[in-house]
């Protein structure tokens, strides 16, 4: 039977799992714990959807229409001068949305928090530039990355792929090798889609060895002069030794029936 | 065979005509030999100063993300070499002291010693890296062979522990894979002894000199509280006068039971930077003088004990069945950290160098964001460099002490 | 008449050197390969390196120059992203034939351990390339017999360049 491999969802799996293994969870403590942590959280009562302590940080859980006025509370009343990191987490498949997190650092007291909010795919979410100008790279990133729209952003533009890239490359549908244009992205570029038969795909096996080629491989236990044709006659043959990393895009589409 | 013709059509960004408001275009970049890496940066100018500024990233983007998504978590560590390739081990650091936090591991304390040393040896040469290519890019040519003279000797010492001058990946998930080779302390010690003379070298062709003097002060200006809102971290945070080192505040490995100070300067410019890194050398290599005799104090585990995550030492493997068949399983299939989110903060030398892991129980991250110094010190550029002079430009950029590795990622 | 001046006909005809312009030129070419300064990644700081006090390239006539204009070889030193492939057939169109690529490191051989979506698989689909040196990241030593490689190989080129067929198209 052919293998199945989920269309919304190319990350790599384990190739075995124990059908009774449920994998444990980080504890996470109530934010009674640290007099500080629960402050923030008294202040921020009215936004917070669930809050608890997870390794050192303050977890709340907001709306993602609320993110301006959770920072603009935690920078301005609970000290949190600094917000050191803005990314999110691709759920898309599991619930059907993006979570957004931020980090928060209070310098004088050294806490940090971290702000997660659920964003539907198809909704924006406001920038916190006004508020954070580390927010300027932060959230090109992540429009880069998954494509998450930020609201009111002074220049959102891609900013670690090349503008004319097609697609979002930490979207769990995005495979870690590429699609088709950005397989061609270079030779395209450079030399036009007509140099494309001349140049040929790229090579994703990394145990790739071709025994006719003279230049690059040399045959253990023969001397060989560089670049003879040590064929013999033989037409040389294909050998995949790791099938998954090829990726051939001219093949053609299988025809089921000959007779048509 | 004549040469094949591309459709790359000439270029002519770099300057631009047609302008009614007289600002000429310069594009800088992204091969530019003082950028520190691919830095592409579009400068408007008036004249001689710059009116806007657009650092264009992403020249090195290699995926590393992505790659941690499809890669168990051991897989990854020598990825993480990549990020900052002037001091991997801070990497490797951070992303192991991470996934610890993640599963919750105590890490052995001659293992702690270890990684501290190498911690601090790795800021050294990063430090002195970045003294060579600022001076250089200012002008300063003999600081760079002098610099790099010094940075040899440790990377000696770093090759000798490790094997690579590079990409180290020196520390492993719950310690560090071997120990000091012989006679590695007294090396070690050798070095440190030579170091503050070294240090009274470099700051007695720099500090006074007044071609030095008048390309760094008042150069490269960064309020606290602009330095607060881009993200600084490091070096470019002391250097606006906020006295926050990670090392200090929020503790990792040895660093609460060894005395050092963390030097501030609130002079805000490049010139404060740079007295900065200067004296955080000296406290590295004090640092290294307090560790030598902890180590001499620990026992030899180097790996921790947790046979869920961790392989056994390699006698156990080969003796013992139970251990051979964990280290199989995590081989082949990786280890399984338990659900949940964690962001470990680390001071590298360049910041505060983070990685913030999502697992789902999964032998592959969920999703690995790692928080890198650089790539916020970046986006101040855009703000530090308007009103500068061209000439100011490459000063700013040595400053911000920007790698591109860990920029793009 | 000046001391330093030879008289050809008179003396036994001092100092002459025979030589084939072949071999005149191709000394002249592999001893003073002026490399691009182009840093891509980790391996640009072992090329650094390289240069710098301990390993000394200028010894080998070896000059980094910052303009591909002035540049003989091309030193691709590190990873080579999809996005900055254009710039570097764009700086390897500019330079002054003739010119060599060498390069540098694993990832520029191969694409390396970066086999990703982002990465050029081996800069050979952007331009021809004549050393390959392997290594993550390569030591300056790797670099500078790898340049010593290049310098025979271009002695046992014809100096007429038009006969140094590529066998690879690009």
């Amino acid at each position: 039977m052919r293998k199945y491999t989920p269309k919304d969802n190319v990350q790599a799996k384990a190739y075995y799992t124990d059908r009774f293994w449920v994998a444990p969870r980080v504890p996470r403590l109530d934010v009674s714990e640290d007099s500080h942590f629960q402050s923030v959280v008294k202040t921020l009562t009215k936004y917070i959807k669930e809050s608890y302590i997870e390794l050192d940080h303050l977890v709340l859980h907001i709306k993602s229409q609320d993110n301006i006025e959770v920072l603009k509370t935690l920078r301005d009343t609970c000290g949190y001068k600094m917000c050191s990191e803005l990314s999110a987490v691709d759920y898309l498949a599991k619930k059907g949305e993006f979570e957004v997190f931020y980090q928060m650092h209070n310098l004088d007291l050294a806490k940090r928090v971290r702000v997660v909010c659920a964003l539907k795919p198809e909704e924006a979410i406001e920038s916190i530039t006004p508020l954070f100008k580390m927010a300027n790279f932060a959230e090109r990133e992540m429009f880069d990355m998954f494509g998450i729209v930020a609201n009111n952003h002074p220049y959102l533009k891609r900013i670690l792929m090349p503008d004319d890239w097609s697609g979002h490359p930490l979207l769990k549908t995005y495979p870690l090798q590429g699609d088709e244009a950005a397989s061609w992205y270079e030779v395209d570029k450079i030399f036009g889609k007509e140099y494309r038969d001349v140049i040929g795909p790229e090579n994703r096996d990394p145990a790739k060895i071709d025994r006719y080629d003279t230049q690059r491989f040399s045959r253990v236990g023969y001397e060989v002069p560089f670049g003879a044709d040590i064929s013999e006659g033989e037409t040389p043959k294909e050998i995949e030794y790791s099938k998954t990393f090829m990726t051939n895009y001219q093949k053609e589409s299988k025809q089921l029936d000959k007779r048509r | 065979m004549m040469q094949v013709t591309t459709k790359l059509t000439p270029f002519f960004e770099n300057i631009n005509f047609e302008r009614d408001d007289k600002t000429m275009v310069i594009n800088f970049g992204p091969q530019h030999p003082s950028a520190h890496g691919q830095l592409r940066l579009v400068l408007e100018l008036d004249g001689e100063k710059v009116v806007k500024a657009y650092p264009d990233i992403g020249y090195l983007h290699r995926g590393i993300e992505k790659m941690a998504e499809n890669m168990t978590y051991n897989e990854f560590l020598p990825t993480t070499d990549r990020l900052d390739y002037i001091a991997s081990t801070s990497n490797n650091y951070a992303y192991a002291a991470a996934v610890e936090k993640l599963i919750g591991l105590e890490v052995p304390r001659r293992a702690q010693v270890i990684r501290t040393m190498l911690l601090e040896l790795n800021r050294i040469i990063s430090h002195l890296f970045f003294l060579a290519t600022h001076a250089l890019d200012v002008g300063a040519m003999s600081i760079f062979l002098y610099t790099f003279r010094e940075r040899e000797f440790a990377m000696d010492l770093m090759e000798d522990y490790c094997g690579a001058r590079l990409t180290h990946s020196a520390v492993r998930i719950g310690g560090v894979p071997l120990d000091l080779p012989n006679g590695w302390l007294e090396q070690l010690e050798a070095f440190l002894d030579k170091m503050p003379e070294n240090i009274k070298l470099y700051e007695d062709l720099l500090t006074q000199n007044r071609i030095w003097k008048m390309r760094l002060e008042d150069v490269g200006v960064l309020s606290p509280e602009d330095a607060l809102s881009w993200g600084c971290t490091g070096p470019m945070l002391r250097g606006s006068g906020i006295a926050y080192d990670i090392r200090k505040e929020e503790p990792y490995e040895l660093y609460d039971e060894l005395s050092f100070e963390i030097p501030v300067s609130d002079r805000c410019d490049s010139y404060g930077r740079y007295r900065l890194y200067m004296e955080e050398m000296k406290q590295s290599v004090r640092i290294l003088h307090q560790l030598i005799p902890m180590y001499k104090e620990t026992s030899t585990q180097l790996m921790a004990h947790a046979p869920k995550y961790i392989s056994a030492p390699k006698e156990d493997i080969m003796t013992q069945n139970y251990a051979l068949m964990q280290h199989f399983v995590l081989v082949t299939q990786g280890m399984r950290p338990p659900k949940g989110e964690v962001y470990m903060p680390t001071e590298s030398p360049k910041g505060e160098l983070g990685f913030y892991i999502k697992s789902e129980g999964e032998p592959y991250a969920y999703r690995l964001k790692c928080r890198a110094p650089s790539f916020f010190h970046t986006g101040v550029l855009q703000e530090l460099l308007v009103d500068t002079y061209l000439a100011d430009v490459v000063t700013i950029i040595g400053s911000t002490n920007i790698v591109f590795g860990e920029v793009d990622r | 008449m000046a001391k330093h001046q030879v008289n050809y006909t008179s003396t036994a005809g001092l100092p002459i050197a025979l030589t084939s312009v072949d071999k005149l030129v191709n000394w002249g070419r592999s001893n003073s390969l002026w490399p691009l300064t182009y840093g891509l990644a980790c391996c640009a700081i072992e090329m650094m390196a390289s240069g710098a006090s301990r390993f000394d390239f200028d010894r080998f006539g070896t000059i980094f120059r910052a303009s591909p204009r002035q540049a003989d070889v091309m030193i691709l030193a590190g990873t080579l992203s999809k996005k900055h492939a254009e710039f570097t057939r764009r700086l390897y169109d500019q330079m002054a034939e003739p010119k060599w690529v060498i390069s540098m490191g694993s990832c520029a051989n191969t694409g390396g351990m970066f086999n990703t979506y982002a990465t050029v698989q081996g800069v050979d689909r952007i331009v021809p390339v004549d050393i390959y040196l392997p290594g993550c990241a390569p030591r300056p030593e790797t670099l500078q017999y790898a340049l010593m490689m290049l310098q025979k190989k271009i002695r046992r080129e014809s100096a007429n360049m038009k006969k140094n067929t590529k066998q690879r198209f690009v």
